[in-house]
């Protein structure tokens, strides 16, 4: 109960952070719109259809949605290094609450962010020629949400090891943009060389986006959007279970990382 | 007999080589403020970081409120309130979400929250401040306000740790008018830190800490009679009588300066009042001189407390930005 508790009130703090900044909410919209916007008119004409039925802006859309709940729950997830250098962090630590409750709240807060920065991004759909179904957006949600908890837990994981603001910048850099670029966002996976193929593999982001674009575009597709392990496609319920097992293993420790800091 | 809500024996707290602590013990009373006075790096700050579970002790034992320190860290947290030395509020909250959130963490029955909040707002003159964004407060505002949250879950403990470091004169007596304030309305114990003397002094003990090591404790009073004893200067309308009367009644040795005469008594408070009555009119003017704290540390430490006070701006800045990667 004590734990519960304490968990809502972490998750509870950074919503009110959140709507305190609603500069913010609009600020990490601009960028994912901009590039959906350059680069579907600027690249969609020259590379043609992706798929039957499936030109570049829309497969692009759902890698933007992705790259959106990734971007916003890594951010959230990391600002406990914020809370430390401006101070906070340490009435949390002396709180009589449950660290590792910290640690989930955190997460779920971080996850609850880039849920509503990935909702935000949907009714962009039109620009590329696609309308989204009721069925879709109530797909979307749990799938933007597996996603943003894995890497939200990721953030909060680095964060409560991270000490300085110099460190964090450089593991942020040295960590988010791979994070994104290899987990086909921007390009399918389906022709790149087998050794960068490997990589995307090993990112768990990269499940993530093949589960919000199968989901997006929907059924007449089948699986030339899946990831596929030695030529055999996976189903979208195996995808979803890879990414719920790295959410897990990294949740738990974040917990345990976040529970014995001093 | 006071009841000792802190019980601290033999703590030792080691950073490598370096020892921030070295076996210290010490009680510390319900209701009082006791204050741990010493230079920067002393290990005042090592010593309430122990006590309020913020650091593992090296060695020995230290309980607040009957709980131990390290096997019983969740209800030590509950008992007790605590004011860093760099703020801790999150600035992008107001003054009441700040509140707010310390209320639900430290689990103030929601009933009385409301209440509460009000009250330690008031106490503080926060209230017509309550929705404005912490950003926008001034230094003192905001340690007015860490104040206000340490007090908000009733602790049996308030441990500030240097409240006053970089506030204006004004601000600093203010705060004290509300520490003591504090004491006697909700009974409060307080234990402070402080490399100020003229703060110590308002502590009912002082505990006079030294490369890890306890000094001297007492309280201020007794302290300062390690020193020299109360020194009183009266100005009569014929000084020489007065002298003779002064060395036959009170066994005192008498000096005169110009027309002062100087001589020093074991209690000022309580002798003045029982000199006036002899003395009655014959005096033109009379005033107590107590030694300071400050002659109590150079005689202790050899030392004086002052040399890293403000002159040496960079290296308190570096020793703060040390400590905060620490944690």
């Amino acid at each position: 109960m004590n734990n519960l508790r304490a968990i809502y009130i972490i998750w509870y703090r950074d919503m009110i952070r959140f709507w305190n900044d609603r500069l913010r909410m609009v600020g990490s919209v601009v960028i994912p719109i901009l590039f959906l916007f350059v680069f579907s008119s600027g690249l969609g004409g020259s590379i043609g259809f992706m798929s039957p039925g499936v030109d570049f802006g829309q497969f692009l859309f759902p890698g933007i949605i992705g790259m959106t709940v990734i971007m916003n729950s890594f951010m959230a997830g990391v600002s406990v290094v914020w809370d430390r250098e401006f101070g906070f962090l340490k009435e949390v630590l002396v709180a009589p609450i449950n660290r590792a409750a910290v640690a989930l709240g955190k997460t779920l807060g971080a996850a609850t962010i880039a849920i509503i920065q990935g909702a935000i991004i949907m009714p962009f759909a039109p620009l590329v020629g696609k309308t989204l179904s009721p069925t879709t957006v109530g797909l979307l949600i749990p799938a933007m949400f597996l996603l943003a908890i894995a890497i939200g837990s990721l953030g909060v994981l680095l964060a409560s090891r991270i000490r300085s603001i110099e460190a964090f910048q450089a593991i942020t850099q040295m960590l988010f943009f791979p994070l994104v670029f290899l987990s086909g966002v921007f390009f399918p996976l389906q022709g790149i060389p087998g050794w960068l193929s490997d990589v995307t593999k090993v990112n768990p982001a990269t499940y993530g986006i093949a589960i919000i674009r199968q989901v997006t575009l929907a059924e007449p597709t089948g699986t030339e959007f899946a990831i596929s392990f030695g030529g055999n496609p996976l189903s979208l319920n195996q995808h979803v279970l890879i990414l719920f097992g790295f959410g897990l293993v990294m949740i738990l420790l974040a917990m345990k990382s976040f529970g014995s800091q001093d | 007999m006071k009841k000792s809500i802190i019980k601290v024996e033999n703590l030792v707290k080691k950073y490598g080589e370096l020892t921030a602590v070295n076996g210290i013990s010490f009680q510390v009373h319900e209701g009082e403020i006791f204050g741990f006075l010493g230079p920067n790096g002393a290990g005042k700050t090592t010593t309430i970081n122990i006590l309020c579970t913020l650091t593992r002790p090296t060695a020995g034992q230290a309980t607040v409120n009957d709980f131990d320190v390290v096997s019983q860290q969740r209800q030590v947290r509950q008992s007790i309130g605590l004011v860093f030395q760099d703020p801790s509020l999150d600035d992008r909250l107001s003054a009441l979400q700040n509140l707010n959130f310390h209320a639900m963490v430290y689990n103030v029955p929601s009933e009385v929250r409301r209440q509460r909040v009000e009250q330690v707002l008031r106490m503080m003159e926060l209230w017509d401040k309550r929705n404005s964004v912490v950003r926008n407060f001034s230094g003192g505002m905001k340690r007015r306000l860490e104040l206000a949250r340490g007090l908000l879950h009733e602790p049996k403990v308030l441990f500030l740790d240097e409240p006053t470091l970089g506030l204006d004169p004004q601000t600093r007596n203010r705060l004290w008018e509300y520490i003591i304030d504090l004491k006697r309305r909700e009974g409060t114990t307080i234990f402070l830190t402080t490399h100020y003397m003229d703060e110590a002094n308002n502590a009912d003990r002082i505990g006079i800490i030294d490369y890890g090591n306890i000094v001297a404790l007492d309280t201020p009073q007794h302290l300062k009679h390690l020193v020299s004893r109360d020194i009183i200067k009266v100005k009569t309308s014929d000084n020489e009588q007065a002298a003779r009367e002064i060395i036959e009644r009170y066994q005192a040795e008498v000096r005169t300066d110009h027309d002062t005469i100087i001589f020093e008594v074991d209690n000022g408070e309580e002798f003045l009042p029982i000199f006036i009555r002899e003395f009655g009119t014959r005096i033109v003017n009379i005033s107590l001189h107590h030694p300071s704290l400050d002659d109590v540390f150079l005689k202790l430490t050899g030392r004086e407390i002052r040399e890293d006070d403000g002159t040496n701006g960079f290296r308190e800045m570096a020793r703060r930005r040390g400590g905060r990667m620490r944690h």
